[in-house]
């Protein structure tokens, strides 16, 4: 309907078992959305996991998506933090090129990025990088002119900021807006 | 406890029988064996014999959309399971409770690519509310207890229970209060109606001058009837239907005012766009109705009435949604709302009516599809319970047969399934056995799943079948003339069968109508006849449907009548 690409952030509480993800990219797929990540691990409650997507599509197609998610029954709950105040990170495993005469060099430019160094070999040196998309692109970037060999990155995890949370509530339909999220400024490393 | 341990077959069986159920369809296979070698110690459930899956499917379809039970069809692995995607796709399109139990091959076997294996879960998973994959027996019981809750709760829709052959066969315990208990966070279909969305429609309700009820099939799903008609009496508010909403207002009612969209009552169509606020019961908003969504409705605000959140804003933005069960918001919103005449609003749309009758049936020498179905409504009294395949047929009896009771129109609305019309009636019949059913069928769908012929023989149904012949696949016709410059391809017929010496191979009725001077006396004939019947109506070649607004279209392109 509407031209371009929209990206949501939505984060799920889901069942813990096999099929669950089959049936979600199912849904994905089915309705026009492509998962431009996907982070999935154990939640604080046993059985169940959290996942975070970062998903696109066609206006129409994803502005609903979390509904769509709700009805499957393997999924607790999935709500679309897109516009919500939420704080989220991504890491990323970044091995580059790196002879002993460079070494130098490019620990000093990692030093700048708060980058941690998890491997160094005679000839290459891999970082490991958590923070917002910009920060990670703007590094490997950087990193462009002493070659980069291979980028892991895990996709976005999100939360909201405050008590809230994505989870097990009585699971009446309500309104978008929460009271309990306060609308703040921007942060430019995690908010989107 | 050891002594309480019983196969798991045993288990499936029992906890039907717990869930109510009294009638399966299905088909024996191998890896369902051991379920069918249990079957008979439970003489509770009634097994229909089918000739093919989809034809269990469909029957399942049509009982419960008959009782408002939930239907149950059984089938083995592979071939078996993947013939029902057409029945549970349908179903799904029209939110209609079934819980299919598929065999499965062994566990060691799963992943071997055995004989008969198919992963129908994984097929299943988009035309399906929910699907499992049963592992073990001692889950057999929760299993199937949660796929009744699953199917028949909320929007209701299709549940397939997929079962190895050796979970049949292992022993388990089944303790029904144990197993009967509900356990699924995140489900929560007994949503509670927000007071606040109730108050903001109702004060659209109570301001508008020109109201218009949108009636869609969750009126018939919550069984709301008695609570619609209610609010359209008390406000005085004309009602459309949709497709599937036929059979929710009764259609002799000075309100009802017909069902608007791409083959709708053109005066509907008109009503609905003209209206000043839209309240949607129970619908989707379909494309069909919909048609162009940036032109539907354009005059008017809209309340949205559905079970389903996901369905709010899918495609028509509307200014007032209400989520929850039809039958408990009537109950909150009717008594709030004022009585009121709407007398200026009711007679615009009773001028509507006259200015575009919509129904007339043009004159002709031959017999028309439109005339046998407005005889049939006649003579059955509008009240004969109506199963229709797709197409021009499906249409004619959606406009001239006119409905007085309710539920009883069994089409597939949402996916548009040819075929349907006479496994349909088969579950229809069953789960009203003291009812009349008429099946309208295509000659194109007829022969789809024609060997259900031989179940209907079979179990003495006295459904009657008409079809309305006219060696053509007649919508396509219609649609290859009007959008593909008359390029009429591959939607003619010419090797129909002699379908009253077909019937007769089956051991059932056959009537053959060619004049208009013959048709009462058919009809009649195979009403009174105690067994199943079929009418071969004899229609005129190439006939079109109007009054028609092309697809995307609005109400602006609507076009009345053939232009000749």
């Amino acid at each position: 309907m509407s031209d371009g690409i929209h990206i949501r952030t939505i984060v799920a509480l889901v069942h813990d078992k096999p099929g669950v993800l089959a049936r979600i990219s199912g849904l994905f797929r089915r309705r026009g959305v492509n998962i431009e990540s996907l982070a999935v691990g154990h939640s604080e409650k046993s059985g169940f996991s959290r996942m975070t997507f970062v998903v696109g599509g066609a206006e129409n197609s994803v502005k609903n998506i979390s509904s769509q998610l709700n009805k499957l029954i393997d999924v607790v709950e999935a709500s679309d933090i897109s516009e919500k105040n939420i704080v989220w990170r991504e890491l990323a495993l970044i091995k580059v090129k790196c002879n002993q005469s460079q070494r130098v060099e490019i620990l000093e430019l990692s030093k700048v990025f708060r980058v941690n160094v998890v491997d160094v070999g005679i000839n290459n040196i891999t970082f490991e990088l958590a923070g917002g998309k910009s920060k990670i692109d703007s590094f490997i970037e950087l990193l462009d002119a002493f070659g980069v060999l291979e980028v892991m990155r895990t996709g976005r995890i999100a939360t909201l900021r405050g008590a809230t949370k994505v989870g097990i509530n009585d699971g009446e339909f309500t309104a978008s807006d929460n009271s309990d999220i306060y609308i703040a400024d921007k942060d430019a490393s995690g908010s989107v | 406890m050891k002594e309480n341990l019983i196969k798991g077959s045993e288990i499936v069986c029992k906890a039907l029988i717990n869930e109510g159920v009294d009638t399966v369809f299905g088909i024996p296979g191998g890896a369902i064996l051991p379920l069918y070698g249990t079957l008979n110690k439970f003489p509770e459930i009634k097994h229909i014999l089918t000739r093919h899956e989809q034809g269990a499917c469909h029957a399942a379809d049509g009982y419960s959309r008959t009782t408002g039970r939930v239907g149950v069809a059984f089938a083995t692995s592979g071939p078996g399971a993947t013939n029902l995607i057409t029945g549970m796709a349908t179903a799904m399109m029209d939110s209609v409770p079934l819980v299919a139990i598929t065999g499965q091959v062994g566990r060691p076997a799963i992943g071997t690519d055995a004989f008969q294996e198919t992963d129908i879960t994984g097929a299943t998973l988009p035309v399906t509310k929910h699907n499992y994959l049963v592992m073990k027996a001692s889950d057999i019981g929760s299993v199937i207890h949660e796929a009744f809750h699953i199917a028949r709760t909320g929007r209701p829709g299709p549940v397939l229970i997929d079962i190895p052959k050796d979970v049949f066969d292992e022993l388990a315990e089944y303790d029904f209060s144990k197993d009967s208990k509900i356990n699924l966070p995140g489900y929560n279909p007994y949503l509670k109606v927000d007071q606040n969305q109730i108050e903001k429609s109702v004060d659209l309700i109570n301001k508008a001058k020109k109201p218009i009820i949108l009636a869609g099939h969750g009126v018939i799903i919550s069984r709301a009837q008695n609570k619609l008609l209610e609010l359209a009496e008390k406000a005085q508010i004309p009602v459309v239907t949709t497709l599937l909403g036929i059979s929710a207002f009764p259609e002799d009612h000075i309100l009802s005012t017909g069902f608007p969209g791409m083959h709708g009552m053109a005066y509907a169509s008109i009503a609905l766009d003209e209206a000043d606020l839209i309240i949607a019961i129970g619908s989707r908003f379909d494309d069909r109705i919909v048609g162009n969504a940036k032109r539907f409705g354009k005059n008017s605000k809209k309340i949205h009435i559905d079970i389903d959140p996901a369905e709010i804003n899918k495609t028509v933005k509307v200014d007032s949604p209400i989520v929850g069960d039809i039958n408990e918001v009537l109950e909150l919103l009717n008594p709030k709302v004022n009585s009121e005449t709407h007398t200026s609003w009711l007679k615009e749309v009773e001028h509507l009516k006259s200015e575009h009758p919509s129904l007339m049936i043009p004159e002709s020498e031959t017999l028309l599809g439109q005339q046998v179905i407005k005889t049939l409504s006649d003579l059955t009294e509008g009240s004969a319970i109506v199963c229709t395949g797709v197409g021009q047929h499906q249409m004619w009896a959606a406009q001239h047969y006119s409905f007085k009771k309710d539920s009883t129109w069994l089409s597939s609305g949402g996916l548009g399934t040819m075929g349907y019309e006479i496994p349909s009636a088969i579950g229809a019949q069953i789960g009203a056995p003291d009812k009349t059913v008429w099946s309208i069928c295509g000659d194109g769908g007829f022969q789809m799943t024609v060997g259900e012929l031989a179940t209907v023989a079979e179990n003495k149904l006295p459904i009657k079948y008409a079809i309305l012949n006219n060696n053509h696949l007649g919508m396509i016709t219609q649609w290859q003339d009007m959008f593909y410059n008359g390029q009429n391809m591959h939607e003619t017929y010419t090797g129909n069968p002699d379908f009253v010496k077909l019937a007769e191979a089956y051991g059932i009725k056959g009537i053959r109508v060619e004049h208009q001077d013959d048709l009462e006396k058919a009809i009649n004939e195979a009403n009174n006849y105690d067994g199943p019947v079929i009418v071969d109506f004899v229609i005129e070649k190439v006939d079109y449907v109007y009054p028609m607004i092309p697809a995307g279209g609005s109400v602006d392109q609507l076009i009345e009548e053939e232009k000749k």
